[in-house]
């Protein structure tokens, strides 16, 4: 039935089926993924992958007409999409405040992080190899550090974070060194929502001459994450666009390739321009609706914060809570098992995400809650997504409370 | 591993490898080997059973423990003496609170 079905489609666009062998057929019902539409479900933990923004979906849909050809070339179509791809490069300039020119689009959130790193450590090689990054930054920031270090006989300088998760900015500027080439510091903390002092990170490495790249990934969208960065690096996934990479580079900042020249520069290959035309069109439609987005995610995130604490016995809620993110919550359960906690919860309808070491299949647990030194096991995350139904947060706060005991109880916790 | 735990302080709550040593009670939890959550909840039910200001001490191979031993007993009102990490050994002791 799904072939046929697939076959009617292509043959109304005249295109013919006898090449199509590869059609998954049946794929959806062997994964056993229930409809995402289901009124019975909701995801909680949309982190890099929200849900496509409607009016992306129609931006990205138009720019596949209109936006296919190659914008190296010069024919009409060609220039076409290639006024589309500077038109999407401004508007996420106009965003972040920058110039069109600063901005490069690139696959991943990941290739973005990494190529900033590596193009401004590329750059500053005369100084040194020296980086000085936040504990709690992401995988890819980490890496790429060492990486770079490694590479020129340098070091990573990774800086605590407190309990909270927050890094101090004093302590920042204090790791950098005359070999500094680059320090790290992300807006925001998208496993525990907490705010980072970027404003006085900037201040305190601008005087020292070391640039500091500002990983705004769970921030860019769902707050103003305002002018303190030298290097910014953002992800369309995370805002409701489809899955890209922002790297923005103020224009003062010396960097260099460090990878095989390419016509686009920084971004070797380029993107695919629809998908550069939907990443902004769903950053605009972010930004013009993220004061009720944060009104009403702050709200339920509070809700779930209050409830968790005082209907969950042997709990612990983390991250700061004041200086937060709008959508993102974080919380573990002593005695509790992770995986069997998510499993639990999606058998309930309730999709979560978890920084506990059993869920990711690695042995070593969330990085982040262990710089904290909060539990890592038992750990429930949730980044909700912008249109999160209250219903489904008082739905998961409900079922919270049973569903940690059961887990308990199956693991002999009892008493304890 | 910390000098002060051989192969012969080895024991764990079902062995009662419990003794009135010059620092009040001491116990030993072996974990080693069992992921997490499990050193955490072996190292609660041993607690349970030790009056406050009674040591115990837990070995375990999850990296997860020397974040989670720690994070447990700042839960629990109880106070970590000294927490070593060596390969893949973790040796976290702690006295219990009231």
């Amino acid at each position: 039935m799904r072939a046929g079905r697939a076959a009617a489609l292509l043959w109304r666009r005249g295109v013919s089926t006898v090449t199509h062998g590869w059609w998954p057929v049946g794929a959806h019902y062997r994964a056993g993924v229930p409809a995402s539409a289901s009124p019975s479900r909701a995801v909680l933990d949309v982190a890099g992958h929200a849900p496509l923004r409607p009016a992306a979906r129609t931006a990205l849909l138009e720019a596949f007409d209109q936006g296919w050809a190659d914008p190296r070339r010069l024919y009409a179509e060609a220039r076409r999409a290639r006024l589309l791809l500077d038109g999407a490069r401004e508007a996420v300039a106009a965003v972040v405040g920058a110039r069109t020119e600063e901005v490069d689009l690139l696959p991943t959130h990941t290739a973005a992080l990494h190529a900033g790193v590596r193009s401004v450590a590329r750059g500053r090689r005369r100084h040194g190899a020296d980086v000085v990054v936040g504990a709690v930054e992401r995988a890819a920031v980490h890496a790429a550090a060492s990486f770079v270090a490694q590479r020129g006989d340098g070091v990573v300088a990774r800086v605590p974070a407190d309990r909270h998760g927050k890094v101090d900015a004093d302590a920042l500027a204090a790791a950098a060194g005359p070999r500094t080439v680059l320090a790290a510091l992300q807006h925001a903390n998208g496993e525990v929502g907490t705010l980072q002092p970027v404003a006085a990170a900037h201040d305190a490495l601008r005087r020292l001459g070391v640039p500091l790249l500002v990983d705004a990934g769970a921030s860019l969208g769902h707050v103003e994450v305002g002018p303190a960065w030298d290097v910014l690096a953002a992800d369309a996934g995370d805002w409701g666009g489809p899955p890209l990479g922002v790297l923005v580079t103020r224009a003062g900042v010396r960097r260099s390739p460090d990878w095989p020249e390419d016509e686009d520069r920084w971004s070797p290959g380029g993107v695919a321009v629809p998908l550069a035309l939907a990443a902004a069109v769903a950053l605009q439609d972010a930004v013009a609706g993220r004061a009720a987005a944060d009104v009403h995610r702050r709200a339920l995130v509070e809700e779930v914060r209050v409830r968790v604490a005082a209907e969950v016995p042997d709990v612990e809620v983390v991250g700061d809570p004041d200086a937060r993110l709008p959508h993102v919550v974080t919380f573990s359960c002593l005695y509790v098992d992770g995986e069997a906690l998510v499993t639990r919860l999606d058998r309930e309808g309730l999709g979560v995400g978890s920084g506990s070491a059993c869920t990711s299949g690695a042995l070593e647990p969330s990085h982040v809650l262990a710089a904290m030194g909060v539990l890592t096991h038992g750990n429930v995350r949730l980044a909700l997504p912008v249109d999160v139904r209250a219903e489904d947060v008082r739905r998961l706060c409900d079922v919270l409370p049973r569903v940690v005991a059961d887990v308990r109880a199956a693991a002999g916790a009892t008493g304890l | 591993m910390s000098e002060d735990v051989g192969p012969d302080a080895r024991g764990s709550e079902a062995d009662g490898a419990a003794d009135h040593g010059a620092a009040g009670w001491a116990v030993d939890v072996d974990a080693r080997g069992l992921r997490c959550p499990a050193p955490v909840l072996r190292a609660a039910v041993a607690a349970r059973a030790l009056p406050a200001g009674a040591l115990l001490r837990v070995l375990a191979t999850d990296p997860a423990a020397a974040v989670d031993l720690p994070a447990w007993a700042r839960m629990r009102g109880h106070a970590v003496v000294r927490c070593d990490r060596s390969g893949d050994d973790v040796v976290v002791t702690v006295r219990l609170g009231g």
